[in-house]
């Protein structure tokens, strides 16, 4: 009963939460009504026993991608208004679509729990047990190679976002570490023959 | 009792609003990426609600893959944002017509 409680005052801020990213006007606090959708979505992921991955949201989104969202939002100077100006042309056709999927989703839920698919309710894990120590068995035994792959892209993405933001000024004194390490001797010495001065 | 169904209908309704917002701030290039950041979060909501009640890790560690796609897809779309504004000096999608698509 109170698990039930719970769910339903998070999921009520969760969606609230999302409402206002859409709907805000000011970017910055559409980030910060996003920062709220992913706490409580990581309050929720624990309710579900996925401790990790609830704190590694909180961790990765939280900490690492919004700050990320949010300096690009206050780096560039944009004016909300020219942004905004078509909410009002575009809002029924998003509304309605929303409305659409959301009863598409819930017809096939509510088919789905007439025969009786979804009623299950799980038990608790017992006090001892590990979801970490759980997900670590399988990731690094099962899923190796998925996570090197997972590696792999990070990088990438470290690679690309600076290779995309690196701004070449002309006039700009840096060093060509390729010329400087393919300099030939020929090309700097200059030997110069003369005769011994005579006094 | 909590079931299955309870999350899916709660992951479907943040779908859905992340949804309508990808139609409603179609001029904001930062707003659609949050809005993309919201839909993938449904996603894993999915993910977690699965591998739950079907006592399968596995979806757990689908969730951590694509927490890892999704952090360095942010970081590329960032990247090209700044990069866009710097050339265009605007972050609305209806400038962005230089390839005449």
């Amino acid at each position: 009963m109170f698990e039930f409680a719970f769910f339903g005052m998070y999921a009520a801020v969760l969606i609230g939460a999302a409402i206002g990213v859409i709907a805000s006007r000011n970017p910055v606090h559409s980030a910060m009504f996003l920062v709220l959708a992913f706490v409580t979505s990581a309050v929720l992921w624990i309710l579900l026993e996925a401790e990790f991955l609830g704190i590694t949201l909180v961790l990765v989104y939280v900490g690492a991608v919004m700050v990320l969202f949010l300096f690009v939002v206050m780096m560039l100077d944009i004016n909300p208004d020219t942004l905004s100006s078509g909410m009002a042309r575009y809002a029924p056709v998003g509304i309605i679509v929303a409305i659409v999927a959301v009863a598409q989703i819930w017809s096939v839920l509510w088919l789905r729990n007439q025969e009786g698919w979804a009623a299950t309710s799980k038990k608790l894990a017992s006090p001892d047990y590990s979801n970490t120590k759980e997900l670590g068995a399988v990731l690094y035994t099962e899923y190796v190679y998925p996570f090197e792959l997972a590696a792999f892209v990070l990088l990438l993405a470290i690679i690309a976002a600076i290779v995309l933001t690196m701004r070449r000024r002309p006039g700009l004194k840096m060093q060509d570490v390729s010329k400087q390490v393919s300099v030939r001797r020929e090309d700097r010495v200059r030997l110069v023959k003369m005769d011994a001065e005579k006094d | 009792m909590l079931s299955l169904a309870h999350y899916l209908a709660l992951s479907g309704v943040l779908f859905a609003i992340a949804m309508a917002g990808i139609f409603i701030n179609r001029k904001n290039m930062i707003l659609l990426l949050m809005c993309i950041e919201l839909l993938l979060l449904a996603v894993n909501f999915n993910f977690i609600a699965f591998s739950r009640f079907s006592g399968d890790i596995g979806g757990q560690v689908f969730v951590f893959f694509i927490l890892t796609v999704a952090a360095a897809e942010a970081a590329i779309g960032l990247a090209i944002l700044v990069v866009l504004f710097r050339t265009k000096a605007s972050i609305n999608v209806d400038d962005m017509n230089a390839m005449k698509g």
